[in-house]
């Protein structure tokens, strides 16, 4: 496989040019980080500077404590395996499940759960399609909700209390990572949690204040114990209602 | 060489090592006492306890091993390090048939849904980074591992670089994967695809990683061959390119060091890029950079064949590693990802085609002129094969990286059938090809136990291939349609769960694919140990021609 380039008339050629390579590995290692990063540099990094890149959108608002706790549980539970939350701009999904998803609806996720395969259906416009106890019934056992289901139960998010011991700390990180989280929302994770989760009382206004539109009622099943089931429902239940689309227009942002 | 010196002393290496280890194994001990999570303490166990052990075993090692340590040459020949390629070797058989069957389990979860158990540890969602996660990195991992340490070694003609590194590098990795995989069981992940491991195992890793570029690259210095062979080139830039990927991909902030949880620092959009971006060259780099690397070497070595053409795999490697870079925006069509990073990601996608099929051709026709060996060596079979899968699916990509094309495929099953032409028929073939390859030459054996049991498991799992991406070729384009379809009234004609009915057949057949696939790596385990414990030991030390794969 050597004859033919060594042996190419003494003329130094670019195939006798390439031995710098082959015969000095840190200079071949300098050849793939160059050839490896060019392509990576010109997609990501504009996506950080152009503007045109998230719409201008009004109401996306960061996760409350509950809601981001519910977040963590999706995550754990790994549903973006199976779900997507990102609708593309094709006449049959937007039908099938509203409005094509933003960039500006997913800014603060981190990461982001766009998802890559639909076992299940898309779910970026879930919230407010079903009741609570619907969430509740389908996340214990789907076909008791949709027979032909193939999605597993979860039974195990009712009966487990929901821990949020260390939610501020998470939303402290948060807050570092861009999200605007504010001193006064981090110190009342604790209280927003219960807040949420619980019927309206005085504390309901200085919540919703924090969080706009978000929803705020009796969510636990068992007495005065907010349950992870309970937190991924909040989750849930504000998927892809931040943004009015009565309000949005559509062509001021076309990319 | 051997007799015992009075002033045997400890290497720096052995002191260092064994005194970062039990610091370490104290550390994690601290860490476990204040976690956050009962899984969290559990994963600082584990790596308290896998110190402790490191600790140890160098102790022992130091107590057993003579003064000096192992010479370079013996006899004018390169003293090979092989220990920890064997090692490799057999982990990677492990892993392999433990990845196939939770892959085989949660195929039959989706045609079945009762077998998820209600259990959180054996759900579809945490089993399927558990899967995805012990094919790619457990079992393709190891056979990398292998397989580089190998063919660096006899290439250069020289001694692994460094005595207890290539060790490190073995035990860190496999130490990785049973803190990632545990962790999927007990709901620790960041979420993000083929990257699901948090914060501490990726740190770990990013440890083990740049030990295991280290030994890589100071082999390749201590080479007694003029040239880097071309196989070594495609298993740098694999090595090299994972350690960027993983690098950018992962940065995350931890909540606390005492929590398991941390939140990636990239988000929304531009997270989903870098995590396509890393996705796609995970494909790339490490299932296709770093098997073609294994083509370069075993199917010339196998075929006693030279290389078909030299100069096409110059331009192969460099246009290979340069388009694939790209490709990862074609993971996004129609996403909120502005449309010119869209088109750039499918533009080079396709362009991608070309080095793709280069290489197919270098690897195809190394087989001039011993084309009749297909007939009578069935491992030669399944690397040549491999490379046939190789060239459909850099062929089914492309295609599918089309707008028009993603619009139907996307979010389907056809995305799953692909990734398996190319997980299963390309980089399961030519791992397999090249660990029938290495156990006879590894164990010093003359030959495997049984070509018959090679041939059977080849046709077991090509049957099994073909099974499951028909199957899922069906069902993909099949949901495609139905999720688009309209009656004459302008309606959606079918809800979503109408379509998910319709893939019940499939993911049958589907799943009896994966059985047959799994039933052949047992095949190939059995007959793998009954060479290494029954095969009849080589005549002569095993010495492969060397002409042929150190591209003097």
């Amino acid at each position: 496989m050597s004859d033919t380039h060594t042996t190419s008339g003494g003329k130094t050629s670019v195939w006798t040019k390439h031995q710098v390579f082959e015969k000095n590995s840190i200079f071949l290692l300098i050849g793939i980080l160059v050839m490896i990063s060019i392509g990576g540099l010109v997609e990501i990094v504009p996506l950080f500077y152009l503007k045109s890149t998230i719409e201008k959108v009004e109401g996306v608002r960061p996760l409350t404590p509950l809601e981001l706790a519910g977040r963590n549980i999706y995550v754990r539970e790994g549903c973006y395996n199976c779900h997507s939350q990102m609708i593309r701009p094709l006449r049959d999904e937007v039908e099938r499940y509203g409005h094509y998803s933003l960039a500006a609806e997913s800014m603060y996720d981190h990461p982001f759960q766009w998802g890559s395969k639909r076992t299940g259906p898309d779910i970026a416009r879930v919230g407010g399609k079903y009741s609570d106890d619907w969430h509740r019934d389908h996340l214990r056992n789907p076909r008791s909700v949709v027979p032909a289901s193939i999605m597993p139960g979860y039974p195990w998010l009712e009966t487990t209390t929901l821990d949020t011991s260390h939610i501020d700390m998470d939303m402290r990180v948060l807050a570092i990572e861009g999200v605007p989280y504010t001193k006064e929302m981090i110190e009342a994770a604790a209280s927003d949690v219960k807040t949420q989760g619980s019927a309206e009382d005085s504390m309901t206004a200085p919540f919703l204040k924090r969080y706009p539109k978000a929803i705020s009622r009796e969510l636990g099943g068992v007495q005065g114990r907010l349950t992870e089931a309970d937190a991924l429902i909040a989750y849930l239940q504000q998927l892809g209602t931040q943004v009015d689309f009565k309000l949005y227009d559509d062509k001021a942002n076309i990319r | 060489m051997t007799d015992r010196s009075t002033n045997k002393q400890m290497t720096w290496g052995e002191g260092g090592l064994a005194a970062v280890m039990a610091a370490f194994a104290v550390f994690a001990l601290l860490i476990a006492a204040n976690a956050h999570t009962q899984a969290y303490a559990f994963h600082a166990y584990v790596f308290s306890a896998s110190a402790v052990a490191a600790v140890f075993a160098i102790i022992n090692r130091y107590y057993d091993r003579p003064a000096e340590l192992p010479p370079q040459f013996i006899d004018g020949k390169p003293n090979y390090n092989m220990g920890p390629v064997k090692f490799a070797t057999i982990a990677s058989m492990f892993w392999g048939i433990a990845g196939f069957t939770v892959g085989l389990l949660i195929a039959l979860q989706l045609a079945f849904p009762v077998l998820n158990f209600d259990l959180p540890w054996t759900s579809f969602g945490r089993l399927r980074p558990l899967h995805t996660s012990a094919v790619i990195f457990a079992f393709g991992g190891n056979v990398l591992l292998a397989t580089s340490f190998y063919v660096v070694q006899r290439t250069s003609r020289a001694r692994m670089a460094g005595d207890l590194a290539p060790w490190f590098v073995i035990l860190g990795y496999n130490l990785f994967i049973v803190i990632a995989g545990t962790g999927y069981l007990l709901g620790v992940t960041q979420g993000k695809e083929y990257a699901e491991p948090e914060w501490y195992a990726d740190l770990w890793l990013t440890v083990v990683w740049v030990v295991y570029l280290l030994v890589f690259l100071l082999t390749l210095a201590k080479r007694t061959e003029p040239h880097i062979y071309v196989a070594n080139w495609f298993y740098l830039a694999f090595i090299v390119t994972i350690a960027v990927l993983h690098l950018v991909n992962n940065a995350a902030i931890p909540v606390s060091i005492y929590s398991p949880k941390s939140y990636i620092i990239w988000s929304g959009l531009q997270d989903a890029m870098v995590q396509w971006w890393y996705g796609h060259n995970a494909v790339g780099f490490f299932l296709t950079a770093g098997f073609l690397a294994i083509m370069y070497y075993f199917i010339p070595k196998r075929a006693e064949r030279p290389v078909y053409s030299y100069r096409l795999s110059i331009i192969h490697f460099w246009a290979l590693i340069f388009m694939y870079i790209w490709a990862g925006p074609h993971h996004l069509h129609f996403t909120a990802l502005p449309d010119w990073a869209q088109t750039l990601g499918m533009t080079f996608s396709i362009m991608l085609w070309m080095p793709s099929w280069g290489g197919m051709i270098n690897g195809l026709m190394t087989l001039s002129g011993a084309w009749d060996k297909l007939r009578t060596d069935p491992v030669l079979r399944m690397l040549v094969v491999s490379v046939a899968f190789y060239g459909m699916s850099t062929f089914e990509g492309p295609l599918m990286s089309i707008k028009a094309v993603n619009s139907l495929s996307h979010y389907t099953d056809w995305t799953i059938g692909h990734v398996h032409s190319g997980a299963l028929g390309w980089v399961g073939y030519v791992s397999f090809g090249a660990i029938y390859c290495l156990v006879p030459w590894l164990w010093n054996k003359r030959e495997l136990f049984s070509m018959r049991l090679v041939n059977w498991h080849f046709w077991l799992s090509t049957i099994g291939i073909v099974f499951y991406i028909c199957a899922m070729w069906v069902a993909g384009i099949m949901q495609g349609l139905m999720w688009r379809a309209y009656t004459a009234l302008g309606f959606l004609e079918y809800s979503f769960v109408e379509t998910t009915e319709a893939l019940h057949p499939m993911y049958i057949i589907r799943a009896l694919g994966g059985a047959l696939f799994v039933a052949g790596a047992l095949v190939m385990a059995y007959n793998l140990y009954r060479t290494i414990y029954d095969g009849e030991p080589a005549k002569a030390a095993i010495e492969p021609n060397p002409a042929l794969a150190s591209g003097h």
